[in-house]
C-alpha cells in the first residue's frame, strides 16, 4: 500500500507540467470563445447597461485575461478551485456533487462492456472464422455503429414508455424518502437503461480486441505446442490463448476509462443524469471558466489514479511488467 | 393521518356519481381536490431564483409559486389584473404617487408578518436598483412611504403613468422579505436560491441537476388554497425527454413548449394527454428580424421594405411554427387588448415587388443573380429562431440577396449582435410584457448603451420615434397614452427599423388529471394555488 501511495505521489508530481498546460490551454480557449459569462447570463435574463457592468465587476470579469489567469493559478496553488459564476457556488462543491453519479454510471458501463465484451470475445476467438465468431463480430460492430442517443431513446420507448418496466430518467425516485438498501435498489433500477445504452456501445471495442488478440495467439508456437501436448481445448482457450490476449484489453480499459470520466453528454442528457459530462457542457455554454477547469482537473486526477491501478493490474497479470518502476 | 385522507378521498370519489345529481356541497369538492403531488418538467436551473431580482420566465416558472407579486394577470379582472399582495391601487392626479392597499393576514413562510415595510424595501432596494426590468420602469421611483402596515405609497420624481405601473405589476413586483435581506448583500443572499415568500408553496429543496421541490404552505392567505400538497420540477434537459416522461406518467405537465412542436400531433392522440395553447397570452414572444442600419444598403428604407415583402409570413407560421403562431402586423402583438392597432402599413408576400424595390434602390442583380451579401445571425434560443434563419436565407436568395448564416451559442450571439454589432441582420425573439414601455420601445429607441440585450443595437435613430416614446413615458391619461402608442406602431411599421414576422405563445402539454390549468394569461408563471391533480 505504501509503495502504491509513493507511486501515486510520484505520478501526481510528474503530471504537474501536463496539468498546467491543460489549465492554461482551457483558460485561453474559453477566453478566445466569443462572449463571456455575463454575456451568457444576460442572454437568458436580459438587463440594462448598468446591471451588466455591475455583474462584470462582481464576477471579477472586468480585469484583463492575464490578470485573471494569474489570480486563478495563484488560488490553484493553494488548492482553491475557485467560484463557479454560473452556479454561484464553490467549484469543488459543484463538481463533487456530480462526480459520484458519473463514477457510478461510467464505472458500471465500463464494467458491463468489459465483462460482456471480453466474454463474448473469448467465445468468438475460441474458434476464429466460425459461424459464431462471424455472428458476434457483425452484431457487435452493428451496435458500435449505432448512435448512442438513438439506442438510448429506443430503449426508453420500449422499456419505460411501452412496457413501463423501468424508470425513464433520473438518478432515483424523487423525494421517495428511501434509505439504505431500498435506496440502492432504487438507484440501480434507474441505472439499468443508461448503463446498458453506454455499455452496449463500447462492448464492440473489447470484443473485437479480444477476438483479434486471440486469433494472433492461436498462431503462436506455444499454442501449437500446447495442442500437441494434448491439453484439452477448453483449457488452451482460457489459460493460454485468452490470458495472453488479455493484456492489450487492460491497456484499452485504462484509455477508455479516461474517456468515460469526461462523462457522456448525450446519455446524461437523455436520461437526465446529473453528471460531469452535462456539467462540462453547461460550463462551456455559460463560459464558466473556473468550473470547466475544475472539472478537467478533477477528471485528470482520477485518470492518474486509474492508470496507476491499471499498472498494478499489469504487474499482477504479467510479472514482467512494471516491476522496475515499483522498485525504483 | 395520510391513510385516513386517502380513504376519505376514495370514499368521496366512490360516491361522486351518487352526489353528482344532487346539489353537491362546495366544501365536499374542495376537500376531494385537496392534496396530491404535481410533477412538471423543467428544462433549466436558474442561477438565481429570486424573481424580484431576475424577472424572467425561467425564474418565475419555479419561484412564482413561492414569491408573490402585488397583482397577477387575469382574463376577466379589472384592468386585466387580479389582486395578490395588494388589494387596490390608486394613482394621484399629478402622476407623482401611487397608493397601494395591502392584503391583511399575510405571513412569510418563516412566520413573520408581511407588511408595507417589505414592499418599500423590495421596491427601493431590489426592483429599482437590481432588477433587469425594474431598473427601467421604476427608475423615477424616489421613495415609498408607509403610513401604516398595510399601505404603501410610491413617490416618483417625474410623472409616471399609472397604466404602466398597473401593466408592470404581474412581472415586476415580486415582494421579498425585508427581514431576510436587509443589511446584507442582496445579490449574494442565500435566500436567492431558497426563496422565502408569501406564496401558496414553500421552497423545500433543490437537488442540482435533478429536481426542485415545493411544499404546500398551510398558512397561505387564500382560502382553501393551495390545493396541491407538493410541486416537483424535474430537470429534463433533453427535449425528447419531456414527451416520453408524460407518456410514461413520470411527469404530469410540461409547460413552455418543453414538448417540441413536431411531437404535438402525435402526443395529442395519446389517451389521457391534452395539448393546451392558452395561458401564455401575457407572455407573447415575437419573431423579429433585427437590422443593422450601419450597413449602407440596409439604411435605405426601400431595401428594408423589399426584405419585408420577401418574407412569406403565412409560410413561416405554417411550416416553422406548425400553425402554433400568428403572422405579425407590427411591433405590438395582436393579442394585446390595450395597445394593438391593425391600422399600420403592411407588407404582403410579393417577390416581384421586392425585386422592383431593390432595383429602384439602386442595387441591380449582377451577372451571378446576386445584388449584395449580408451576414445573418439567428438567435440560438429557440428551434424556431434557428429554423427561421434557414428560411430567411432562402427567401432573401429569391430576391437576389446573398445571406450568409453565422451560427453562435448564446454567449457568442449576445456579444456579436448586442455588443460588437457584428451583424447585418439578426433574428431575435423579444417578449411583449403587457406594456410597450417595459421591453418593447427599447427595440427601436436610440441612445441605448452597447451590450444591452433585446434592444436597438442596429444604430437606428429616428427623432420622431424617440420623441413619441419619451412623450408616452410621461403621459398620464390612459387614452392619450394608448393613442401615442398607436402612432408609435404606425411609425415603426412605416419606417421598418425592424421587421416583425410572427408572434407566438407557448404550448402546455398535461395529463387530463391536472385541473385548473391555463386559467390566466400568465399561467405557467403564476402561483398555481387552485391547480390540483384528480385522483
Amino acid at each position: 500500500m505504501n509503495r502504491a501511495w509513493g507511486l501515486l505521489k510520484r505520478r501526481l508530481i510528474g503530471s504537474i507540467p501536463v496539468l498546467l498546460i491543460v489549465v492554461v490551454g482551457s483558460f485561453l480557449l474559453l477566453e478566445a470563445a466569443p462572449g463571456d459569462a455575463v454575456d451568457a447570463y444576460v442572454a437568458s435574463v436580459g438587463g440594462d447597461a448598468g446591471m451588466i457592468e455591475a455583474l462584470r465587476t462582481s464576477w471579477g470579469l472586468d480585469a484583463s485575461p492575464m490578470t485573471r489567469l494569474a489570480a486563478y493559478l495563484w488560488a490553484l496553488l493553494h488548492l482553491d478551485l475557485g467560484h463557479s459564476v454560473a452556479f454561484s457556488r464553490p467549484v469543488l462543491d459543484v463538481v463533487l456533487e456530480r462526480l459520484p453519479n458519473t463514477l457510478l454510471l461510467m464505472g458500471a458501463a465500463t464494467a458491463l462492456s468489459f465483462a460482456l465484451g471480453t466474454t463474448l470475445g473469448i467465445l468468438a476467438g475460441a474458434r476464429p472464422g466460425s459461424a459464431r465468431d462471424r455472428l458476434l463480430s457483425i452484431g457487435s460492430l452493428a451496435l458500435y455503429a449505432v448512435p448512442g442517443f438513438w439506442l438510448a431513446l429506443v430503449l426508453t420507448i420500449v422499456f419505460s414508455v411501452e412496457l413501463r418496466w423501468l424508470p425513464l430518467s433520473g438518478m432515483e425516485t424523487i423525494a421517495s424518502g428511501k434509505t439504505g438498501i431500498a435506496r440502492m435498489l432504487d438507484i440501480a433500477r434507474h441505472m439499468v437503461l443508461p448503463v446498458t445504452s453506454l455499455g452496449l456501445i463500447y462492448l464492440a471495442l473489447y470484443l473485437r480486441m479480444m477476438r483479434a488478440g486471440m486469433a494472433e495467439v492461436w498462431r503462436m508456437d506455444f499454442t501449437l505446442a500446447a495442442r500437441a501436448r494434448g491439453i484439452p481445448r477448453r483449457r488452451i482457450v482460457l489459460a493460454h490463448v485468452a490470458r495472453n490476449a488479455l493484456l492489450p484489453l487492460v491497456t484499452m480499459l485504462s484509455l477508455q476509462s479516461a474517456q468515460m470520466l469526461g462523462g457522456s453528454v448525450v446519455i446524461e442528457s437523455v436520461f437526465s443524469v446529473p453528471g460531469l459530462g452535462r456539467l462540462a457542457q453547461e460550463a462551456v455554454g455559460s463560459r464558466d471558466t473556473p468550473l470547466l477547469i475544475g472539472i478537467i482537473l478533477v477528471s485528470a486526477f482520477l485518470v492518474i489514479v486509474i492508470n496507476l491501478l491499471v499498472d498494478i493490474a499489469y504487474a499482477v497479470l504479467d510479472p514482467r511488467v512494471g516491476a522496475s518502476e515499483v522498485k525504483a | 393521518m395520510a391513510g385516513f385522507e386517502i380513504s376519505r378521498r376514495k370514499v368521496l370519489a366512490g360516491s361522486a356519481f351518487l352526489l353528482a345529481s344532487t346539489a353537491l356541497p362546495s366544501i365536499g369538492w374542495s376537500q376531494a381536490r385537496k392534496g396530491g403531488r404535481l410533477v412538471v418538467a423543467a428544462d433549466s436551473e436558474p442561477r438565481n431564483l429570486n424573481p424580484a431580482i431576475v424577472a424572467s420566465n425561467g425564474v418565475f416558472f419555479v419561484s412564482s409559486k413561492v414569491v408573490e407579486p402585488l397583482a397577477e394577470a387575469s382574463f376577466d379582472g379589472e384592468d386585466g389584473l387580479e389582486p395578490r399582495l395588494a388589494t387596490s391601487w390608486e394613482g394621484s392626479a399629478d402622476g407623482l404617487s401611487v397608493t397601494f392597499k395591502l392584503r391583511e393576514g399575510v405571513t412569510w413562510h418563516d412566520g413573520q408578518p408581511f407588511s408595507s415595510a417589505d414592499v418599500a424595501f423590495s421596491a427601493l432596494n431590489v426592483w429599482k436598483p437590481l432588477q433587469n426590468l425594474g431598473r427601467v420602469v421604476f427608475k423615477n421611483l424616489e421613495a415609498v412611504e408607509t403610513p401604516d402596515a398595510k399601505t404603501a405609497v410610491f413617490k416618483f420624481s417625474k410623472p409616471t403613468p399609472l397604466q404602466l405601473i398597473k401593466n408592470a405589476l404581474p412581472a415586476l413586483t415580486s415582494v421579498v422579505p425585508k427581514h431576510v435581506y436587509d443589511g446584507k448583500d442582496i445579490a449574494e443572499n442565500p435566500a436567492n436560491n431558497a426563496p422565502i415568500g408569501t406564496g401558496p408553496f414553500k421552497f423545500a429543496e433543490h437537488k442540482a441537476g435533478e429536481y426542485y421541490r415545493l411544499e404546500r404552505y398551510d398558512k397561505y392567505w387564500g382560502e382553501g388554497e393551495p390545493q396541491l400538497d407538493e410541486i416537483i420540477y424535474r430537470v429534463l434537459p433533453d427535449r425528447a425527454a419531456a414527451a416520453g416522461a408524460l407518456e410514461a406518467e413520470e411527469i404530469q405537465l410540461a409547460a413552455f413548449s418543453a414538448v417540441p412542436l413536431a411531437d404535438l400531433e402525435r402526443i395529442s392522440k395519446v389517451p389521457g394527454i391534452k395539448v393546451i395553447t392558452e395561458g401564455y397570452e401575457a407572455l407573447t414572444y415575437q419573431l423579429v428580424v433585427e437590422i443593422n442600419h450601419r450597413r449602407k444598403e440596409l439604411a435605405d428604407l426601400k431595401v428594408r421594405q423589399a426584405i419585408a415583402h420577401a418574407i412569406d409570413k403565412d409560410f413561416v407560421v405554417k411550416t416553422i411554427f406548425l400553425g402554433y403562431a400568428k403572422p405579425a402586423t407590427g411591433i405590438v402583438p395582436q393579442n394585446d387588448k390595450q395597445f394593438y392597432t391593425p391600422d399600420v402599413a403592411t407588407y404582403g408576400f410579393d417577390v416581384a415587388k421586392a425585386n422592383a424595390l431593390l432595383d429602384e434602390a439602386g442595387y441591380p442583380k449582377k451577372d451571378d443573380g446576386k445584388r449584395f451579401a449580408l451576414k445573418l445571425l439567428p438567435a440560438p434560443y429557440f428551434n424556431e429562431t434557428r429554423q427561421f434563419g434557414d428560411y430567411l436565407r432562402q427567401a432573401l436568395a429569391a430576391v437576389g440577396i446573398d445571406a450568409e448564416i453565422v451560427n453562435n451559442d448564446s454567449a457568442a450571439h449576445q456579444k456579436a449582435v448586442y455588443t460588437e454589432h457584428a451583424f447585418d441582420i439578426a433574428i431575435a425573439p423579444p417578449v411583449f410584457r403587457g406594456d410597450p414601455a417595459i421591453s418593447t420601445t427599447i427595440l427601436v429607441q436610440s441612445g441605448i448603451p452597447d451590450g444591452v440585450p433585446f434592444s436597438n443595437q442596429g444604430g437606428y435613430k429616428n427623432d420622431e420615434l424617440d420623441a413619441l416614446i419619451a412623450k408616452a413615458a410621461e403621459t398620464l391619461d390612459p387614452a392619450a397614452r394608448i393613442e401615442l402608442y398607436k402612432q408609435f406602431q404606425k411609425k415603426v411599421a412605416a419606417d421598418l427599423p425592424l421587421i416583425n414576422v410572427a408572434e407566438w405563445g407557448f404550448i402546455t402539454v398535461a395529463r387530463d388529471t391536472v385541473k385548473n390549468v391555463s386559467n390566466n394569461p400568465r399561467w405557467a408563471v403564476s402561483n398555481w394555488a387552485d391547480t390540483y391533480v384528480e385522483t
